[in-house]
């Protein structure tokens, strides 16, 4: 276990500046001038120019500011923008926004995706059955902005049901819509994964076996039969995580959300190329611990799979 | 925007038909006996499956309508797409015109007939290039193995990593962004290219899994042991045999692109206005969704038309190549 931890930790590495580096490169080449508009209608002066440059080695290759990006990340400092603000600053007030958000999806597609995967894959081609085939086959067609711009119509606009934008405290019953907004296609997903997996179960014989030593139905589905067809449910659930915090953006600009997207759109016109990557680098993280997470809860949830 | 069921369905090679040695022992039967015994071919078999579904004919209908608008607008419509006059601002659909007339006076029914074709176009060349890429690194990947497939997979978990929305910001604001002035057809380019760098991956590892399973097969040995070459046996043997999974994730991504393609638009930093899209309409129309709900909801429901044709063709598609589910 420890090793297969450890082995699964250095393989990260290469991924991990792979994907920073990526990412570096491809703001730097952003063209323009970082010292646009910054000064007024007369341009900076030379020695504010000198300083910054000196300061953030704009003069330097690309390859010795990326080093000292990350000699600096890994004491666990991000930098300072360009207007003096450090970029741990940033994260600390926009991340949590997006983390909030992509939790409460994150837990309103488990429930409701795997209740309404339980159900149909007890009972199959039933009237609910069809009815959550063809309403998860709308969900994943529909953009995420659609969904977004047509709920929040309804609920916020005509119906007044629930207040159109979220404010700036995040409460938790402002963020049900957007939550379900996120989350609705990845919903779609899990309902249909559960179905088939649930379905495939339910003829195996261990069920027989618990059914024929008269235990209850509740315990047969909810002990014997869900723990059993949870394991693919949980790796879609798992990475989801870093997908629903990197696919934010567009409802945080439905509903007003100050999260990583607005961040990340501002500092990519101001040519902040710490900004952006140090956005991306703690989303990467939690991309790739997830995956992690997932793999170790397999042992957990299947006792037959075993990491030497 | 990874199918994960697609994932799981690797094809796997049918039972071939026992062939006849000797004398055939099906002379003295009628025709029609005969050709039942004629062995057919997965793909064979699917179509046969296919021709028997409604849900395969509606989807293929509508795609076919969206095809042929985005071919030929004009046979849709006569009106002005790009100009016109702010004297008919936001005027509700009537008889005259059906959709209405947007923020600029324009016609929104030609607008959204125009605008089938950005959508259609950029969805099929990126799903086009994701397969083609994706699936030669697969099947180099999942052939050669060793240190190739190592490097391959490490080079795919990088792009893998990259969030899909924040990927496709920063390459499109580095190669497209304020101040650059790309002509329609370069924009189309940058993001097709920016789908096919975000996606390839997914394709990548569904083709590697496919030719693991298909590598140890009976006749890709028999292949190998007749003298057959690499090249002979990736083209001749192991493509055939992976193409299922291929298929119907192809023609489930071009659905999703389609999406893909309005948000980035939405963004604001995908296709750009002379450009006419789906999603740029949806982008200009949300500033006056509570006065004029109608610009948003005629391009948002051609949208999701087209996205549904195409996810309900790959599941009819999957369904039939699926042997489990026959």
């Amino acid at each position: 276990m420890g090793r297969y931890l450890l082995r699964r930790l250095l393989q990260l590495v290469p991924v991990f500046i792979g994907t920073t580096f990526l990412i570096y490169w491809l703001v730097w080449s952003v063209p323009g001038d970082p010292f646009a508009g910054k000064c007024g209608d007369r341009g900076c002066p030379p020695n504010f120019r000198a300083m910054m440059t000196e300061k953030y080695h704009l003069d330097q290759s690309i390859w010795v500011q990326y080093a000292s990006y990350m000699k600096n990340l890994f004491q666990g400092d991000f930098g300072i923008t360009f207007s003096g603000r450090s970029i741990n600053d940033i994260i600390v007030t926009s991340y949590p926004n997006t983390l909030k958000l992509a939790v409460v999806a994150l837990s309103i597609e488990a429930v409701i995706g795997l209740g309404a995967g339980v159900l149909t894959g007890l009972r199959r081609n039933g009237f609910l059955d069809n009815l959550v085939l063809v309403s998860t086959l709308f969900l994943i067609a529909l953009p995420v902005f659609v969904v977004g711009f047509v709920l929040q119509w309804f609920f916020g606009v005509k119906w007044g049901i629930v207040h159109p934008t979220v404010s700036n405290e995040m409460r938790f019953s402002e963020l049900l819509l957007p939550g379900f907004v996120l989350g609705s296609a990845s919903m779609a997903y899990i309902a249909r994964v559960a179905r088939t997996s649930i379905a495939e179960n339910r003829r195996a014989d261990y069920v027989r076996t618990a059914i024929a030593k008269g235990l209850p139905m509740r315990r047969v589905v909810g002990v014997h039969l869900l723990r059993n067809s949870l394991i693919p449910v949980v790796t879609l659930l798992g990475t989801d995580l870093g997908a629903l915090m990197g696919g934010a953006i567009v409802t945080e600009g439905i509903f007003g959300i100050n999260g990583i997207g607005r961040q990340v759109l501002r500092a990519i016109v101001t040519k902040e190329s710490a900004t952006v990557v140090s956005i991306v680098v703690v989303l990467v993280l939690v991309y790739l611990l997830m995956n992690l997470l997932v793999d170790l809860l397999y042992a957990a949830l299947d006792p037959r799979i075993r990491y030497e | 925007m990874s199918d994960p069921s697609a994932a799981s369905m690797v094809s796997t090679p049918r039972p071939e038909q026992p062939t006849e040695f000797g004398a055939p022992t099906n002379a003295g039967l009628p025709e029609s006996a005969q050709k039942q015994t004629k062995p057919r071919g997965l793909l064979g078999d699917a179509w046969r499956d296919l021709r028997r579904k409604p849900l395969f004919w509606i989807s293929a209908a509508f795609i076919l309508l969206f095809v042929v608008m985005s071919a030929f607008p004009s046979l849709f419509t006569s009106g002005d797409a790009v100009n016109g006059a702010l004297s008919r601002s936001r005027v509700e659909p009537s008889a005259d015109a059906w959709f209405g007339y947007d923020v600029q006076g324009r016609d929104v029914y030609a607008r959204t007939i125009y605008g089938a074709r950005a959508s259609i176009v950029v969805a099929l060349l990126s799903t086009f290039g994701t397969l083609l890429i994706g699936g030669a690194m697969g099947i180099i990947a999942g052939y050669k193995g060793g240190w190739v497939d190592g490097l391959l997979s490490r080079v795919a978990d990088i792009f893998f990593g990259l969030p899909f929305v924040l990927g496709a910001i920063v390459i499109l604001t580095t190669f497209n962004g304020a101040g650059t002035d790309n002509n329609e057809w370069k924009i189309m380019g940058l993001v097709i290219m920016s789908l096919v760098v975000l996606s390839w991956p997914v394709v990548m590892r569904l083709m590697r899994s496919s030719v693991l399973a298909t590598k140890e097969a009976d006749y890709i040995v028999a292949a190998r042991a007749l003298g057959a070459g690499s090249g002979r046996i990736i083209l001749k043997h192991l493509l055939p045999n992976c193409l299922a999974p291929l298929l119907v994730y192809g023609t489930i991504m071009v659905g999703s692109f389609i999406g893909a393609e309005a948000t980035l638009s939405f963004l604001g930093i995908g296709l750009k206005t002379p450009v006419v899209s789906w999603g740029i309409m949806i982008s200009e129309a949300q500033n006056y969704l509570r006065v004029s709900p109608f610009l948003l909801f005629f391009p948002s429901a051609f949208l999701v038309t087209a996205v549904l044709s195409f996810v309900m063709l790959g599941e009819a598609v999957r369904e039939a190549l699926d042997p489990k589910l026959r």
